[in-house]
Order: structure tokens, then sequence, then C-alpha cells
């Protein structure tokens, strides 16, 4: 479980290497995969989680008596260098299970490698649909809300304005494009009369706000769907600030809701977006309690989504583990399949149908206080009441 | 109307801060040779600085000055980085100075994570220049009108300095012939420490005046160091006034593409530079650059066939190498394949490079087509494996013949400038058309057939592909083809003369490196089961570079070393620290100073000092021959 | 001497730069086994004149008749295949190769085997890369890196590249600039000799008169683009244009007066 920061540790640790087989009997890996040197405002909170859930579990027994230990690698946000990870927690460090991956490439990647070489993974932030469905196999199995979900959450809220002229600003990549479509195909099946009067495509991580932001200022919109997220959407956010662009118009917004995008914000948060995200400050059930509890505790630190995911990846994990009481992959699959377990947002369950977990996501809108964004009027969606329904999902899905 | 104008508006403010940035990088080159690749990495600094300066320093005097000193102290580091790094280097084979700045990049970007944190900073907006103007209905944001105004402003400022000072009448000549400026007397190197200087302060202006209205992150680097580096060249590389419209020229064409196409940003640039330069192959504003830089001293031990006791060892080292399977797992085999297959697209590389002359920036291209082709052919066409794997790597040399035919037309910076041009070209239409290539998404399940599905097997194939490779690439070498092409590099004048037609025997070059990257990248597609954009993108064009620069450009071998060399080490940092980059940033640093003709380049100089040293007294015992 | 053939003949060659004629309607012959030279102030359009011959310049009017073909506008690769050999004002090797190497390149040019990637290039031809290494005097130093030579010595490598394919003409631009006197001479024989041997036209440039004087068999002098004069060392030397523009007085050189303290 531990991450080695520094070459000297690891060198001695792969020195000590052969007394790791002598540990193996009593204790479980998991190989874990995530983009830690590409993306480190996410997966830092990310990994924070799940040490946290780590801690947790072998506080508390770990999984059938045996200590469960989490192997780490950095993937670079490079679906190539993600599977020489993946091959190498498989060949080497003889994990149980493969978890983790944040970019949709590179869970694709990873999923496929899965399927080619027989092993369960959980894929745990990787939002694209085709993870599930149209590139599905039998050994994945995705965590987080999918693309579609947070649009059918989104598209719900979005139907209800009056607004008939609609734009959209996604990043230029198949993240961006596929929920602009899936968006706007649940729109127009809600909502016949809406047109669609600009489309805006920054290439990712390299907008240039201005002549972006004007150009869909000129058509006039009176809602805007925005799937912009990370730099792009500060650059987005402040150049639409200073031309007005939010003037008046009502703006939906994938992500923006999560603290890694909400907070760097600060004072220029817009007010009034529909977002999806995690209000960590507002929820106030026991579980989440609990869950913040600790993590406040161990780190000094609010949890970000990530945070969320790292944690509920491994819990997921742990528990599949406990009742498959086997590390073999099939036992796995079946363990996970309809299997429910607790998570700070409630109960989950890992669909049969097609691998996805049933945990939701906050849908509110954006307000600022003190200079800093928030969300507000959040409510909880459970991920089970936006998915397809069977029959669909059965179309969807490649079978086994 | 008032739309079009704000618009054009909105173009300039984004052009001006393109061309700070881009100014600093053209003087650098124009004088130094040096192909800046931490231009962007002073860029980022610049920003972090200024952010950390104006968040503690209140006021306008605090924003101002902030931004004034945050630009000087990164140009100071800028001087200590050319003092204790490139001034060691000046000497060394051209792109050496590439690779080291390259290392510093890599530095940097774990650097600013560990100082400043992983999440985006938002830095203060500048007073006075917080809200819009109003301009018939329009806005237009007041400190893009500071920006509009500041870019002529910084262009006058240049210009004076380099027509109405001593120092810039030193810099223009130095520009032109440096040799001459040396010869005058004037003291070079605190000539260049100026320049790089004075370049760096601009790109750290230019990173220091987005922070009121970018976000400070780790990867603004990567963001603008591309676009820079097109905007030189679309303006004429060492040109000023050449970066200033090249900048308006690509910010104004984004500004109104996206109007008419929105998905045109993502290409817009490189599909400019690539227009430019087949049609004005030096730039809008370039001269024709005067033969590449060679140092006298260092390449004149001229290439020869291995000994039989080289042969001998290389033979043992391909059975020890074939044996990895008897005592070692499949993890450590999976790695043997994929060092194998860099093996092969390093050669392919160092094949145009050195034995061409022609380094390219875009030979990820020709990789990714090959994997691409075999994804195409294995998933589409359902072809067997072997098929695929022979076919497959002809959409390589398809497109090495398509785009070489072009790049080969220009040399230097230039071919390397077109040739990265195309690979962007290719890599965008594989990340756009999601109906074919399934956008970043890729193609999955392209995964090898039984017989060659086991790790050994895979090895097996991959060590025997790539050995074949060597030695075929070492034979033409040594082939007259080989002897044209190197006669073509070494003296375009003299090779023309004795009736070689240059063009052509570059192209057959360019063609043949092609394919054989597109045969690397059809073995990967294999190794990995799937083919993504990555495969055709900067970032392995940029490792190809290094692990030839790191083996050693003026060496037969240096890019089996150097691809062994970096792609273990890589492999190997990647999976035990999340600070690979640093680690792997200075490693290339210290081998640059340690070794600065490459590590091949290295021990060929130590054994040729020891020859040497046995030689002279042969020399001196033996009658020399003279002329008469 | 009608017997011997016409290797080159140009007529009315000009050429302007700018509105600047550089070489104004040139007209002269060269027979084969002939040693011509090309002389005339700085400026005189010498240069201008050689790379139109050579095909790095395009006339912008006359003709150029290389061993019975037209050869205005055509690159110098193809110059060379009609049997043209090249020497330059700086010299031009192949400083990453031997001396041998920098032979049999220009043998594998002409032997047309420029596209052959298999054979092995070292082993390419060495008997005739020895040859005419052994004709220039350097077949002592067949294995040396060129890039080692001294300039004398890589002026006589040039040589034997040029001599590569056979060559029915030598164009040589200021063969021996930069060398010291005694080389100047040594060169120049050597040069007229294999000429002699070989029935080997001879065009070329020189500022050295001592060396124009002694060699040439016919002098050609260039004045503001146009030729002023043209005939035996003996015809021009006495021609009072060439002395009133070119030489002037007290730049009369005699070799045979001069030689004994030169040498």
């Amino acid at each position: 479980m531990q991450r080695r920061h520094f070459l000297g540790v690891s060198l001695a640790i792969t020195l000590a290497g052969m007394t790791n087989t002598a540990l193996a009997q009593s204790e479980i890996k998991i190989g874990e995969i995530n983009s830690y040197s590409l993306l480190p405002a996410f997966t830092e909170p990310y990994r924070k989680g799940w040490q946290l859930a780590v801690e947790e579990i072998n506080a508390s027994g770990g999984i059938n008596g045996k200590k469960l230990v989490v192997v780490s690698k950095d993937d670079g946000g490079k679906p190539a260098d993600a599977q020489t990870a993946a091959n190498e927690l498989v060949s080497s460090e003889n994990v149980a299970m493969l978890a983790g991956t944040f970019l949709s490439n590179i869970g694709l990647a990873v999923s496929d490698f899965a399927n080619q070489k027989k092993i369960f993974f959980l894929a745990a932030e990787p939002l694209t649909d085709a993870i599930t469905w149209a590139k599905g196999n039998r050994y994945t199995f995705r965590l987080r809300p999918s693309n579609y979900m947070q649009a059918a959450m989104l598209a719900e809220a979005a139907a209800k304005l009056p607004a008939k002229r609609w734009a959209t600003i996604a990043p230029n990549y198949e993240y961006g494009q596929s929920a602009v479509a899936v968006f706007k195909k649940l729109m127009s099946e809600k909502r016949p009369d809406i047109q669609w009067v600009d489309e805006q495509w920054p290439p990712f991580g390299k907008i240039d706000a201005g002549p972006v932001v004007q150009a869909l200022a000129q058509a006039n919109p009176e809602a805007i769907l925005n799937v912009t997220f990370g730099a792009d959407l500060v650059k987005f956010v402040r150049e639409g600030n200073t031309r007005g662009l939010f003037k008046d118009r009502t703006v939906v917004s994938f992500l923006t809701g999560e603290p890694e995008y909400l907070d760097p914000l600060k004072e220029e948060t817009p007010e009034g977006w529909i977002v999806t995200g995690y209000p960590w400050y507002s929820i106030k059930t026991p579980e989440h309690d609990a869950f913040l509890k600790a993590y406040q505790a161990k780190y000094n630190d609010y949890p970000r989504l990530g945070s969320i995911v790292g944690y509920q990846t491994i819990k997921s994990a742990a528990a599949i583990l406990a009742k498959a009481n086997s590390t073999d992959p099939e036992k796995l699959i079946a363990a996970t399949e309809g299997l429910s377990v607790a998570s700070p947002f409630g109960e989950i369950t890992f669909r049969k149908i097609d691998h996805q977990s049933t945990l939701g996501a906050f849908v509110g809108k954006t307000a600022l206080k003190d200079g800093k964004g928030v969300m507000v009027d959040a409510v909880y969606k459970k991920g089970s009441d936006y998915l397809p329904s069977d029959a669909e999902v059965e179309k969807l899905r490649p079978k086994d | 109307m008032a739309f079009y104008i704000v618009q054009f508006l909105t173009g300039l403010a984004s052009a001006a801060s393109l061309f700070l940035v881009a100014s600093g990088l053209s003087i650098i080159f124009g004088v130094t040779r040096i192909v800046n690749f931490a231009h962007g990495a002073f860029y980022m600094l610049g920003a972090y600085v200024a952010f950390t300066l104006t968040d503690r320093f209140s006021g306008a005097l605090g924003f101002w000055g902030g931004i004034v000193v945050a630009a000087l102290i990164i140009a100071a580091v800028g001087v200590l980085v050319e003092m204790a790094l490139l001034r060691r280097i000046y000497h060394s084979p051209e792109l050496f100075q590439l690779l080291a700045t390259f290392g510093l990049t890599l530095m940097v970007e774990d650097l600013v994570v560990l100082i400043w944190g992983p999440s985006e900073l938002l830095g203060r907006r500048a007073p006075g220049f917080k809200g819009a103007v109003d301009f018939f209905g329009q806005n237009i944001p007041s400190y893009d009108l500071f920006l509009i105004a500041l870019g002529p402003i910084v262009l006058g400022i240049l210009w004076l300095l380099f027509q109405r000072t001593r120092w810039g009448v030193l810099v223009r000549a130095a520009t032109q012939d440096r040799d001459m400026v040396a010869a005058l007397g004037v003291n070079q190197k605190w000539l260049f420490t100026s320049v790089f200087a004075v370049g760096v302060f601009l790109a750290a202006l230019g990173g220091a005046l987005q922070i009121p209205r970018d976000a400070v992150h780790h990867a603004m680097d990567l963001r603008i160091i591309v676009d820079v580096f097109v905007v030189v060249v679309i303006g004429g590389l060492g040109s000023i006034i050449g970066a200033f419209v090249a900048a308006v020229l690509v910010s104004e064409l984004n500004a109104f593409g996206i109007l008419i196409f929105p998905k045109i940003s993502i290409i817009l640039v490189f599909l400019v530079m690539a227009a430019v330069l087949i049609v004005r192959p030096w730039g809008l504003f370039g001269k024709q650059e005067g033969p590449a830089r060679r140092t006298p001293g260092l390449t004149v031990n001229p290439w020869r066939t291995l000994t039989s006791g080289e042969r001998l060892a290389a033979t043992a080292a391909l059975i020890i190498a074939a044996a990895l399977p008897l005592f070692s797992g499949n993890y450590a085999l999976t790695i043997g394949s994929e060092i194998a297959i860099f093996v092969i697209f390093a050669a392919s590389l160092h094949f145009l490079m050195a034995v061409g002359g022609l380094a390219s920036f875009g030979h990820a291209a020709y990789f990714g087509l090959g994997a691409y082709g075999v994804a195409f052919l294995a998933k589409m066409a359902g072809l067997p494996m072997i098929v695929s794997l022979l076919l497959g790597p002809l959409l390589g040399c398809l497109g090495a013949a398509v785009f070489g035919f072009f790049a080969v037309q220009l040399s230097g910076v230039y071919f390397a400038m077109l040739t990265l041009a195309f690979a962007q070209i290719v890599w965008s239409i594989a990340f756009q058309w999601v109906t074919v290539t399934g956008g970043d998404n890729g193609i999955l399940g392209v995964w090898p057939e039984k017989w060659a599905a086991s790790p050994s097997h895979f090895y097996w194939l991959s060590l025997g592909i790539a050995a074949l490779m060597v030695v075929g690439l070492r034979i033409v070498v040594f082939s007259p083809f080989g002897f044209a092409l190197r006669a073509t590099r070494d003296s375009p004048l003299r090779s023309e003369a004795i009736g070689i037609d240059g063009k052509r025997i570059q192209w057959t070059a360019f063609v043949i490196a092609g394919t054989v990257a597109g045969v690397a990248g059809a073995l990967f597609a294999y190794l990995k089961g799937s083919v993504f954009p990555d495969s055709l993108g900067i970032s392995l064009s940029v490792d190809a570079l290094v692990m030839v620069l790191l083996g050693g450009v003026e060496t037969i071998s240096g890019a089996v070393v150097g691809a062994i060399v970096y792609k273990a080490l890589n492999i190997w940092l990647v999976s035990q620290t999340d600070l690979s980059k640093l680690v792997l940033g200075a490693f290339i640093v210290l081998i640059v100073v340690a070794f600065p003709k490459g590590i091949v380049g290295m021990l060929e100089t130590i054994r040729n000092r020891r020859r040497s040293a046995s030689a002279k007294s042969a020399l001196l015992a033996s009658p020399i021959e003279t002329a008469e | 001497m009608s017997m011997v053939p016409t290797l080159l003949s140009v007529e009315g060659l000009s050429k302007s730069y700018g509105g600047v004629h550089a070489v104004r309607g040139v007209s002269f012959e060269l027979k084969a086994g002939e040693i011509l030279a090309l002389i005339g102030p700085n400026g005189a359009g010498k240069s201008t004149c050689f790379d139109m011959l050579n095909g790095q310049k395009d006339p912008d009017s006359g003709r150029i008749k290389l061993l019975g073909e037209d050869t205005a506008g055509r690159p110098p690769r193809a110059i060379c295949r009609l049997g043209v050999g090249r020497t330059f004002q700086i010299t031009a090797t192949f400083p990453t190769m031997t001396v041998r190497e920098n032979v049999q390149v220009a043998l594998v040019s002409y032997r047309g085997q420029l596209f052959n990637l298999w054979s092995s290039t070292p082993w390419f031809e060495q008997g005739e890369a020895g040859r005419l290494l052994e004709l220039v005097g350097m077949g002592g130093y067949a294995d040396r890196p060129c890039g080692e030579l001294a300039y004398g010595d890589l002026k006589r490598l040039e040589l034997a590249v040029a001599l590569a394919n056979q060559p029915k003409l030598l164009l040589m631009d200021e063969p021996t600039a930069g060398m010291a006197p005694r080389e100047r001479i040594e060169l120049m024989r050597l040069t007229a000799r294999i000429a002699r041997e070989q029935s080997i036209g001879v065009l070329f440039t020189e500022h050295d008169m001592d060396v124009v004087f002694e060699h040439a068999d016919r002098i050609l002098v260039l004045n503001r683009g146009s030729l002023i004069a043209e005939g035996s060392p003996e015809q021009v030397r006495g021609n009072r244009e060439v002395r009133a523009v070119y030489l002037g007085e007290g730049l009369v050189y005699d070799a045979r007066h001069r030689k004994g303290l030169s040498v």
C-alpha cells in the first residue's frame, strides 16, 4: 500500500522482495493505476481516499483475516504506459485485481488488457460510456456515474428551464463529444422545441477563450451547456465573466460542482450554474459524516470527489474480495455482479447487466460564498434512476 | 459589424501573448542556434512566480511590480541555466541543446507541483483592467486592449534595442555570422548569455501577463511551447517582425476560423505552418539558412564497419538477449519486447537524423501510422497477424512517401518543423475521426494470435525483427545508397557536382525510415493490443529524438544504446516514483553535461584516445608519405 | 586543330541581376585537351559565368553547348553526368568519410549505383579509387579521415573526386586559392599533366597570374561582364586594353622571371 516516493526506498523494497513471497500467504494485493504525475490535482485526493480505505480495512481485520495491500502505479497519462503498469502488477506483483484509472482512454486500455489477460478490473473514474456498454467486457466493472448518467441528471434539470436556444462548448475529444451528444439526445427527447444555435470545440487544455466566448455570445443563446473542465474551465469562466457571457443566461455544466474544478475558480465562480458535483460541506448523512470525520482527522484537509472515488474503489474491492473469498477472476466477477456495498453516498449496487455501479452524483447550483465557489440546493441523484432500460442496455453492450 | 471588429481585437490580444513568448524564442534561436525546448517552462515559471508575488503584495504596484520582478527573477534563472548548462554544450552536435532543454522542462514540470501544489491557481486580475469596454453592444475586456497595445510596444522596444544599441548590432551580426562576431573580438560567451536572458525574460513576462486571464498550472508549458515554435517558424527563424506577423496571422485565423469550423483550433496552426513552409521554405520573413554548423574536430572519425571481434560481440549480445526468457518472468519479457520495439523506432529515426542529417520532429507519425495500419487490417479487415504485420507498416511507408516529398525540400529546423506539422495533422485526424479511428479512445482488441501471444514468443518475435531491422539499416548505411545519403548531408554542393540528386536520395531515406518506424508501430499495436492517437503524438516523437541524442547522433549504434537506456530507465522510473519526470530530466541533464557526444559517442572518444596514443608513436616511426 | 573536337561552345551568354549586367554576351569555345583560363578583376563576372556553365545559375539568354548538348538551365548533377568534373574555390569534400571513400562515392554515382542498398561501399571499386588517388599523389592517404587533411591535400583529393567520372571537361573555380605558392604550382602542374595525358579540357578561373601564364594555353579576359580579350598568354600580355583595365602597370607578371623568386 505504501506509495513509494523515493527510489532508495523502492530499491530496498525490491531487494526485500524475497521476504514478500513468505508474506504473500497472509496478504491480498490490489494493483492500482492512475495518472498521478499528469493529473495530480485530481489524483492526490483520490490517493488519500484509497489510503484511508486501506487503513480502515486493515484496522478492522483485513479481508477475511488477510492484510490488504495496494500496489500503486503511475501511468503518466498514457494508455500504453498504463498497460505496462498493468502488466507489471499482474505479472510481477501477482495482484488479485486491477483498479483505478482516471482518463477514459486509459480506462479502456486497461479494460481491454483485463479482458485479454482475464484479470478482474474495477475502473474507478473514467466516464466514457463505452467502458460498460459499447466496449464493455465481463472482467470490467465501473464505479463512478458514467457520462450518460451525468448527462441524464443534468438534462432532467435543464429540460425544466424555459430556454429554447442552446449553445454548447466542450473540449474537442471523445469525452466532450459524447457528453454533448448524449445531452443533446436526451434534451431533444424531452424538449422537441429546442434549437441548437452554436457549438464550440476548443482543443482540450488549449482553449483560446476570448474568441470562443465572443463567438458563443454572438449566437445569442438562452442557455449554454458546458463540458470544459480544469484549466480550460477557469479560462472560459474568467473570459465569460469579463465579457458578460453568463449574464441572463443559464449554464448547465458537467462536473463543475466537484471541488476539484469549483475551488480554483475562487471569487470568479459564476452563480446559478446547474452542475453535477460533490458539496461535501452540505451533505448530512451518517455515512458521509463518518467518512468526512475520518478523512479530515487523517489529512487535515477536506475531501474532493476524487477522495470519495478512491475511498469507495478500495472499499468496494475489499467487499468483492471478501465475498468471493478467492482471487479467482471468475469468482470475483460472480461476487461483484449484483453486489451491494455501503458508500459515503449510501448503498450502491454493481449491476449484473452492464457492470456499472449505481453510485450517483449531486446536482445543484453554483453560488459564491465568502469569495469561494459552493454548490447550493444540492440533491443527491441515485445512479440507478438515470440509466436506460435493461432492454436498451442489452442492445448497447456486446454479449460476453 | 461590431462583432467582427471585436472578434478581430480579441484575436489581436491572443496574438500579443503569443508574440511575447515567440519573440524570445526567436531571438535565442537566431543567435545561439539553440532550439530551446525549455522556453515553455520559463513561460510557466514566470506565471507561477508572478502569481506568488502578486498574491503577496497588494495594490497596483504589487501587481505590476510583481509581474516585472517575476520576469526578472526567471531571466536570472535563465542566466544560471545558460552559464551552468548550455555553455558546456554549444560545441556539441546540433540539437544536443534540445535534449538538455527537454530535460530541464521535465524537471520543471514536477518541480512546480512540488512547490506550488497540484491545483490550478487563480491569479489576481490586473488593477485598472478588470472590466470590459462596451463597443456597440459588444464587450471587450480592457485587459485585452492593454495586451493589444503591449504587443506593438514590445515589438518597438525590441526594434530599438536591435537597431540603436551596440548590443543590438552585435546580436544582429551574430545572427548572420557568429564566427565573424567572434573574430571582431566580442566576448561571445556574454553575448550569448545576455541574449538568452532577454529571451527568457520575454517568455517569463508572457507567462506572468497571463495570470489575470488564465489559470496557473503545471501543464501550461506544453500548452504553449509547440504553438510558439510554430509561430516562430511561420514568421521565419530569428525574425522578430516575422514572429509578430505570424502571431497575428495564426490568432486571427483561429478567431475567425472557429466561427465557420468550430473544431479547427486543434489543427489550425499546423495547417498554416505546413502551407507556409511549402510555399515559403524559410517562413514569411526568414532568410535561407547558412550551412548547418559543423564543429571542426568532432566528425573526423569516419564510420567503419564492425571488426570481426565486434561482430562476434554483437552476436553474443543478441544470443544473450534471446536467452532472456530462460531466466526471467513475463513482465521482464514484455518490457524486453517494448524496448526491442523502441530500438527499431530509434534506429529508424537515427537513420534519417544521423545518416541523412535530417532531424525529424514528427517521426512518431510513421510509427503511429504503422500501428493504425495494423489495427485497421486486423480489426476491420480481419486479416491474420502475419499479414497485418507485413502490410501494416505500408501505411507508414505511404505517409512517409507523401509527407517526405515535401519535407525534404527543406532543411535544418524548417525540415524539423514541417515534419512536426505533418505529424500533428495526422494526429488530429486520428484524434477527430472518431468513426474510423475511435478518436482518443483508440482501437482496442488488436491482440496477437496464439502463436505469438505468450510473452516469450512475442519477445522473440520483437527481438528478431529488431535485430533484422538494425542489421538491415546498418547494411544500408554502408551501402552505396548510404554513402550517397551521407554525401548529401556532408556537402550538398559536392554531392550535386558528382551527379547525386540529393532530394531524391533524401526522399528515399525518408521513406525507408518511415517504413521501419511503421514496422515498430505495427509490433507496438500487437504488444499493447490497442492503438491510441498517442502513438502519433509529439511526446513520442520527442522520445525518439531523445533516444538518438542520448545514444550519440554521430555514432551508428547510438540509437540502439540510447533506446535501451532511455526506455528501460523510463519504464523503471514511472513504475517506481511519481516524480519520474524530475528524475529522468535530471538524468538527461547530467548525461548531456557528462557525455556531450552521447553515451556511445563518449565510449568511442575514450577508445579513440587510447588508439591514437598508440597510433601516434606508430606514425612517428614511419616516414610520412608526402604528396610529391 | 580542326581535328580536335570542341567540348564546350558558349554563345552570347548573358545574365543580369536587377538591371546590373553581370555577364554580357560572352562567347568562346574550348577544345579537348586545351587549358583555358578565365581571368578578370573582381566583379568582372567570372563567378557568374562559371555558375552558369556548371548549372548553378540559369542564364538569361545565350547558349551553352557542352559535348553537343544544350545544357543551359540543367542542374549541376545533369551536367556532371555529361562528363564534367568540378572543383570549388573553397574545397567541397565529405569530411566524415575517409579519403578513399570520398572517391568511392563519386564512383558509385558514376556507375549508377546510387540506389544500391546492398553492396558494401568500402569495398566498392577499391582498385579504381586507389588508382585515382595515386594519380593525384594521395595514394598514401587513402585511409585517412578526410576531415584531418591539410588544405593542399584537400585540393588534390577534390581533383581525384572530379576525375572519378572520367570527365571530358574539368571546371575549376580558383583551383589554387588559399594555397601556399609552391603548392599552387604543383597542383597546376599535376592538373595540366593529367589534362594532356587524358585529353581533358580544362576551364579555370584564377587570381594568381603566375599560375595563369604558366599553364593556360589560352586566356579569356572578362571585364564588367564582357570579354575584352582572348588569346595565348603572349597575346593577352601584350594587349593594351587588358593592361589598362586589368593588369595595370607594374602588375604584369612574367611567370618566367618571377618563378625563381617565388619558389
